[in-house]
């Protein structure tokens, strides 16, 4: 069955200390090629019958994400392409 | 007769103890509630407590916000019940869309534990109005996401409204913008702060005593309130 993933991020505007954190930590891997890092959240939704964008997407916007920090997109992917499927 | 202030306590509560405590201190009868009861068993008042409701997960308060009792507590907010959300608290509330803006982790990452003098910037609120505006009081700070932020346009409305109720003085512990420790609504009753007025009412526990006054505030608040 298809899932619903919600990608949260943070808005662009609000900084975000622990993506600066990582980028800060880079130059210790040698990596000095990146200019910045953002940290999110990705959310896999399973229903119980066929997946509900519009539910997601209500889903999404009273619970997962806050809006006025987060921003967030909503898509279906197959069940190949679950976190569970890779793992 | 005798103010019963209602303290809730949520799956992951800490000071809910400690602000009961504050409340009997004041000289209000604390009544503890109970995050799955939608019942408010009558309180003049509600206290909702500083800890990691829920673990924090998702968000600091966001699972706490659809809680049963906050169901009734948003409603009986915006019917004027005074309402004061301490830390874990004042995130609930801006969660609950009570209070604009959000709490964020601190811009330096740590968690932060230290006693805090705050300026009392609005003694108009149901929770301030036994300080002298401009007053500047001693009470511990202690969280890790407790950086305030809003937009431009929220933070200058609440800034030309007086609705910034404290800010913090000699070093801003989180990174919070215009150095907000906390704000109010629109009416004054419902009032957001992150640090910790509930540990600061007993020579023997808190820095100093200056917590005190949040509470006995609403007791103030209480008599003079219209039945």
């Amino acid at each position: 069955m298809p899932r619903v993933v919600v990608d949260v991020m943070l808005k662009p505007e609000i900084l975000d200390p622990q993506g600066q954190a990582v980028a800060n930590a880079l130059p210790r891997l040698g990596v000095g090629d990146v200019a910045s890092v953002r940290i999110g959240r990705r959310i896999e939704i399973e229903f119980t019958g066929e997946p509900d964008l519009d539910r997601a997407r209500e889903i999404a916007d009273k619970l997962l994400a806050n809006p006025v920090i987060e921003d967030f997109t909503v898509r279906l992917v197959e069940a190949d392409e679950t976190a569970d499927a890779r793992s | 007769m005798t103010a019963r202030v209602g303290v809730v306590t949520f799956p992951g509560s800490l000071d809910d103890g400690d602000a009961a405590r504050a409340v009997r201190i004041a000289g209000a009868e604390p009544v503890r509630l109970w995050h799955g009861d939608p019942a408010l068993h009558g309180v003049d008042a509600v206290v909702l407590p500083g800890g990691f409701s829920y673990g924090d997960y998702l968000r600091c308060g966001a699972i706490a916000r659809f809680a049963p009792v906050m169901e009734t507590i948003v409603g009986a907010a915006q019917g004027g019940l005074p309402v004061l959300g301490i830390c874990n608290g004042f995130q609930i509330l801006c969660e609950a869309h009570l209070l604009p803006g959000a709490l964020t982790r601190n811009q330096h990452l740590h968690f932060r534990n230290r006693d805090q003098v705050l300026r009392i910037e609005s003694a108009g609120t149901a929770w301030t109005n036994a300080f002298q505006p401009g007053q500047e009081v001693l009470i511990p700070v202690k969280n890790g996401e407790g950086c305030y932020v809003a937009d431009t346009a929220t933070l200058d409305q609440l800034e030309a409204e007086g609705r910034v109720v404290a800010r913090y003085v000699g070093g801003n512990p989180n990174g919070s913008q215009r150095d907000i420790a906390a704000i109010t609504n629109a009416a004054g009753n419902v009032v957001g702060i992150m640090p910790h007025p509930e540990h600061a009412v007993e020579a023997l526990t808190g820095p100093s005593l200056d917590g005190l006054g949040f509470f006995t505030s609403v007791l103030k608040h209480l008599v003079g309130a219209p039945a």
